[in-house]
């Protein structure tokens, strides 16, 4: 038998995590940090061969693992991915070295636990990506749910309390109808495999019972207007580490669901309802996009716009289309990149100033010259600028919609003014003019750790807008594949 | 020769990249110097290209791919025709030009080498704008070009005017985009590709399609008004021209470069490289005429009264790229094409002699602290001669055959709109005539108004100019606490002057050196289709006889006329009789309250669009998220179970005779339903 290796993506950052948490002692702290990014980079390690061994030409599941858990009801430990999923075990194990390295300084209470929870939410989320037992999927789905928890709660900001709980409440209150829908497709199907449930035929009303139960479950995640509040709540109050979690990661993880649970399982209901998520990921772009513009504290800001570019992901995936899946694809990797830079630079200046209000900041490129040329790099990637990796979705995305419908393009392409606004005018305000106070002044530009954090994410940024072909040519073959499927009516 | 195409644009982007990240490390010299190298080689890659495309050997081909999805091949890649190769010139002459310049006009500004990065940089984009072979990557030279622009005119960053002017730079550039995108999009759906040769080839049989979605407009005409939509936020036709005279916020060789040489024009190039699709569509064509005409005339009257002279060259730029689109509207591509050569030489040359006599003035910008420059000043006095009577169009300077050729063009037109465009366009040759002389007047004749500030804040001087609304001061370059001190305004140093010069050259000979090869010759080639029943440059072309006829036909037309009428004018109100302005302004104060207030577009714009948007996004925020989704549905929800458990744990009282009381209600609600069935 190969190597396991995702199994190893799984595993190596959960038992780094659990290692990690016995050495708790404060005195541990710098032994726990070292310890925890050890344990991060090794996770990243063991999932470049993923990449490097991947074979672009088949849709079937790779990296296979098989292993009886539960045999009396058919639950297995089945583990794979495809050029769908892939790609974001990567992104996440990247993420997850990032995210480790940039709490390395600042947070000094309870560092072994913080490491801790970082390591073991990235282990859970590789399994969400490559769970293909949808019992195992439940379960990593709501474990996840724990580590993010405690993360808002423990080291978040003074609101921690109700953001952690909002949080929670919102996403399992969407996840319990999805265990309900489970439980439905395995009583018809007998069996938990999700490979198998593609060619389970349902009539057009239970699909559509069973779409709204698995609809609520990963739009909540997206999240898709109106089930979008937790988001804004849950970033202001989570520490940085968390924020680009939450963005990069977790928010990719409700709309993974839509190409492996909605669209494959429930193809009539999908198309039969397409109307209402185009609509609903249209409302995302504009009215998202508007409230943005006038938010004050740039944590919100950023979190909004995490919205209205989520809505391209889910606009892209119901033009049934290549270009739109593809396009929505790209869209969850970039967003990925930017949304974690954007919350890092944010952090950045959270480190120095404690404040996140834009009118407590002003002329920050006086003293931080090299922070604000990563920020304006980020800045132009987040408003979808060409050469950098925020254009490859949103570019795919609008011809695709324009293809379908003139006017949904139209109103897709809103956010080429509106994405532009909110991230440009919150630029000028912290970045350009005069030193506004004291506490500007006193701010010191970046540190190498923070440059080459940022310096790292520039350069995947750069790369993915130059040449996006490598990204999209991993997704090709499973994409084609997904849509012949959602193509097959199951009535 | 693909190595010398890859040269073209990688040569500055190297420069670049290796200035923008080490520049502060190998020096203000070194970085200036390999930015101009780059240039200067990407020059020389382009002169050896031009030889190359007029032997015939034009190319298409690609370089990578950038994306393949599905059947969809997207490509980063050249077309290397006449066309391209006349706008590599024209880019990188001017691009080269103004780097020699920066040298001397930024030599005291602490963000020097960054300044050179970012000319490099938006010299890098411009000749990926004009090399690509497919919309995509047009769409990348586009958008880059707009970003190096904002972070030029944002380039004094603590300036509020500074960022303010950036930031509504972008927004409009990107209202414009979204039209763009739109057209893309569509060319996309029906053509099933972005590659040019691919599109162009197969429009005529798509001509007749018919949208339903649009109130059965034709595709064409969707496509190229969508496309349109990007040209005149690009090249700053109303109504988005907002940005372009706040857009002098930025260093004055940019101005030079990008905001009237070289970015605004990609505009005009563009609709002149998608001359296959607007060719099909009389109804694209007649809005492009209208909205060139409105600009053309419009903005001309502009110039007229403001007093930064930065600003005046600013509108007269807005002005000729009205010109232009009217030639694009009227199909005249090659004149459109043309004027755009030839003010590309001009306008450069104007705005860097402003930049000159800025520089000399220690950053003084406005016409009512200048005068009598010209015996300081030699050489930027005539150049800036040169350049003013190219501009009006006097022959035999370059502006005369581009500018009348268009008016010739636009009489012969019969698309919708060709009249009104006619009117617009004659009347603009006097206009322009007597801004650019107004300028040349007040700046380098009459008194010497720039000895301390005493003199302007005497009120006959600001009846001298045609205005009393004082602008300066948003827009003054550098606050110097020094200006006006130090002696006489010098001549520039030689990396000023000899630019001056090298620009003046062409805005002289180009005209009669290249009308008859560019407009009635085979210059273009392929490039550029005409319909047959738009054929004006051809049906000019039965009319030329050479350039000296051109000429002295020139001599009885109206259009010299109007210029010589336009340049009197600005004698007899600026050297004659001083107190006329005055005079003017009081008889006819509505309709200067309206010019002065630059038609009200700014403030309409900052109040509908800019406020509108935060009242929309305050709404939505407060009410939609805040009060609805989280106040209603949300805690709602919550309030709501826990308003039940109250009720319900009220029930639970643990008292026995509670229980007992319910249990023989629900004995007697029992028995009565078995009684009742």
């Amino acid at each position: 038998m190969s190597t396991p290796y995702l199994s190893l993506a799984i595993w190596v950052p959960i038992v780094a995590g659990i290692v990690v948490l016995f050495f708790s002692r404060e005195r541990d702290a710098n032994f726990a940090r070292w310890l925890a990014l050890i344990g991060a980079v090794a996770g990243f390690l063991v999932t470049i061969p993923l990449y490097l061994y991947f074979d672009t030409t088949t849709p079937a599941m790779q990296f296979v693992e098989y292993a009886d858990w539960i045999p009396r009801f058919d639950i297995h430990y089945h583990l794979g991915v495809d050029g769908i999923s892939v790609l974001f075990v990567i992104l996440n194990s990247f993420v997850t070295v990032l995210v480790v390295w940039a709490g390395w300084e600042v947070i000094q209470v309870r560092v072994a636990q913080y490491m801790a929870a970082f390591l073991i939410m990235s282990g859970l989320m590789n399994a969400v990506f490559s769970a293909l037992d949808g019992i195992l999927f439940y379960l990593v789905f709501e474990a996840m749910l724990i580590p993010m928890y405690l993360i808002i709660g423990v080291w978040g900001g003074p609101n921690r309390v109700y953001a952690a709980l909002k949080f929670f409440l919102y996403t399992i209150f969407g996840s319990l109808l999805m265990l309900v829908a489970l439980i439905y497709l395995y009583s018809v199907s007998e069996t938990f495999e999700i490979l198998a449930w593609y060619k389970v035929p349902l009539a057009l009303s239970t699909q559509i019972l069973l779409w709204v139960a698995f609809f609520l479950a990963f739009a909540v995640k997206v999240p898709m207007w109106p089930i979008h509040t937790w988001l804004p709540d849950a970033h202001v109050e989570a520490p940085t580490g968390g924020s680009v979690v939450l963005a990069a990661i977790t928010l990719k993880i409700g709309a993974y669901g839509f190409v492996r649970f909605i669209l494959p399982i429930l193809p009539d209901a999908s198309r039969y309802l397409s109307g209402f998520v185009i609509a609903l990921s249209l409302i995302a772009i504009v009215y998202i996009g508007f409230v943005a513009i006038v938010q004050a504290d740039m944590k919100k800001l950023v979190a909004y716009s995490s919205i209205s570019h989520m809505g391209f992901v889910t606009l892209g995936f119901f033009m049934f289309s290549v270009l739109g899946i593809e396009g929505g694809l790209a869209q969850m990797l970039s967003h990925g990149f930017v949304s974690a830079a954007m919350f890092l630079c944010i952090g950045v200046m959270y480190d120095r100033v404690h404040s996140r209000q834009i009118t407590d900041y002003g002329g920050v490129v006086n003293t931080m010259p090299k922070f604000a040329a990563f920020m304006m790099l980020f800045a132009m990637a987040n408003a979808g600028l060409p050469g950098t990796s925020g254009f490859v979705g949103e570019f795919l995305v609008i011809l695709a919609a324009v293809k379908v419908n003139f006017w949904i393009g139209f109103g897709a392409a809103v956010s080429l003014i509106l994405g532009a606004a909110y991230t440009l005018w919150m630029y000028k305000r912290v970045i350009f003019g005069e030193v506004a106070n004291e506490n500007v002044a006193k701010m010191k530009d970046i540190g190498s750790r923070e440059f080459w954090l940022l310096g790292i994410i520039a350069l995947a940024v750069l790369f993915m807008g130059v040449w996006p072909k490598p990204f999209i040519d991993v997704m090709h073959t499973s994409v084609t594949e997904l849509l012949t499927v959602v193509g097959r009516s199951k009535l | 020769m693909r190595n010398l195409y890859l040269l073209v644009p990688l040569a500055p982007l190297v420069a670049s990249i290796v200035v923008g990240l080490w520049g502060p490390k190998i020096g203000r010299a070194a970085s200036a110097w390999l930015c101009i190298l780059g240039v200067a080689a990407s020059f020389a890659a382009s002169i050896v290209i031009f030889r190359d495309v007029q032997a015939g050997h034009a190319f298409n081909g690609d370089v990578y791919e950038w994306l393949v999805s599905g059947d969809l091949r997207i490509t980063i890649g050249f077309l290397i025709d006449p066309l391209t190769v006349t706008m590599l010139l024209v880019v990188n002459f001017v691009s080269l030009m103004v780097h020699v310049y920066t040298i001397g006009y930024m030599a005291d500004d602490p963000g020097y080498t960054r300044f050179f990065s970012y000319i490099s940089l938006f010299t890098f984009s411009m000749l990926m704008l004009v090399m690509s072979n497919n919309f995509l990557q047009l769409f990348f030279g586009w958008e880059a070009v707009g970003l190096v622009s904002y972070l030029l005119i944002g380039f004094w960053y603590t300036r509020p005017s500074a960022i303010y002017a950036n930031l509504k730079a972008f927004l409009a550039n990107r209202v414009g985009d979204f039209g763009f995108i739109l057209g893309i999009g569509l060319v996309l759906a029906y053509f099933g590709s972005l590659d040019y040769e691919t599109v162009f080839a197969k429009a005529p049989s798509l001509a007749g399609t018919v949208l339903p979605w649009a109130g059965h407009w034709h595709l064409m005409s969707a496509i190229c008004i969508c496309l349109f939509v990007g040209a005149m936020g690009k090249s700053a036709q109303v109504p988005l021209h907002v940005w372009l005279p706040d857009s002098m916020e930025g260093p004055t060789p940019i101005s030079a470069l990008i905001h009237a040489a070289t970015m605004v024009t990609a505009g005009i190039f563009m609709v002149a490289r998608m001359s296959p699709l607007f060719e099909l569509s009389d109804a694209a064509l007649a809005f492009v005429t209208i909205i060139g005409a409105i600009t053309a005339l419009f903005m001309a009257f502009l110039g007229i009264v403001q007093n930064d002279i930065k600003r005046v060259v600013a509108y007269s730029t807005l002005s000729q790229l009205g010109y232009m689109t009217v030639a694009l509207g009227v199909s005249a591509y090659s004149a459109a094409i043309f004027h755009l050569m030839t003010h590309a030489f001009f306008k450069a040359l104007l705005f860097l002699a402003a930049g000159s006599v800025i520089i000399a003035l220690h950053h003084e910008q406005d016409l009512r602290r200048m005068g009598g420059l010209r015996k300081y000043m030699p050489i930027t006095y005539i150049t800036a001669l040169v350049g003013s009577l190219a501009l009006a169009g006097i022959p035999p300077f370059a502006g005369f055959f581009s500018k009348d050729s268009i008016i010739e063009a636009v009489s012969l037109s019969h698309i919708p709109g060709h009249t009104f465009a006619y009117v617009a366009v004659l009347g603009g040759v006097f206009v322009t005539a007597f801004y650019s002389f107004r300028m040349l007047f007040l700046a380098f004749h009459g008194p010497e108004r720039f000895h301390g500030h005493a003199a302007v804040e005497d009120a006959q001087h600001n009846d001298r100019t045609l205005a009393s609304h004082d602008q300066s001061h948003e827009s003054a370059e550098e606050p110097d606490p020094h200006a006006h001190e130090g002696g006489p305004p010098k001549e520039s140093p030689w990396v000023i002057t000899v630019p001056l010069v090298l620009l003046a050259i062409p805005s002289i000979y180009t005209g009669w050196a290249h009308i008859e090869p560019m407009l009635f010759g085979n210059w273009f080639g392929n490039s550029i289709v005409v319909h047959p029943s738009h054929a004006v440059v051809a049906e000019l072309a039965h009319e030329w006889h050479g350039a000296v006829p051109f000429i002295l036909h020139g001599l009885v037309s109206p259009t010299f006329w109007l210029a010589i009428a336009g340049i009197a004018a600005a004698i007899w109100f600026y050297i004659i009789d001083p107190a006329m302005p005055g005079r003017v302004v009081a008889a006819f104060r509505p309709i200067y309250t309206l010019l002065d207030n630059k038609y009200y577009a700014d403030r309409f714009n900052d109040w509908f669009f800019a406020g509108g948007s935060r009242a929309i996004g305050r709404f939505a925020s407060h009410v939609g998220d805040r009060v609805l989704i989280d106040g209603v549905m949300v805690n709602g929800s919550a309030r709501l179970i826990g308003f039940f458990s109250r009720e319900i744990r009220r029930i639970q009282s643990g008292y026995v005779y509670h229980y007992a009381f319910v249990m023989i209600v629900g004995v007697f609600v029992l028995l009565y339903w078995w009684g009742v069935r």
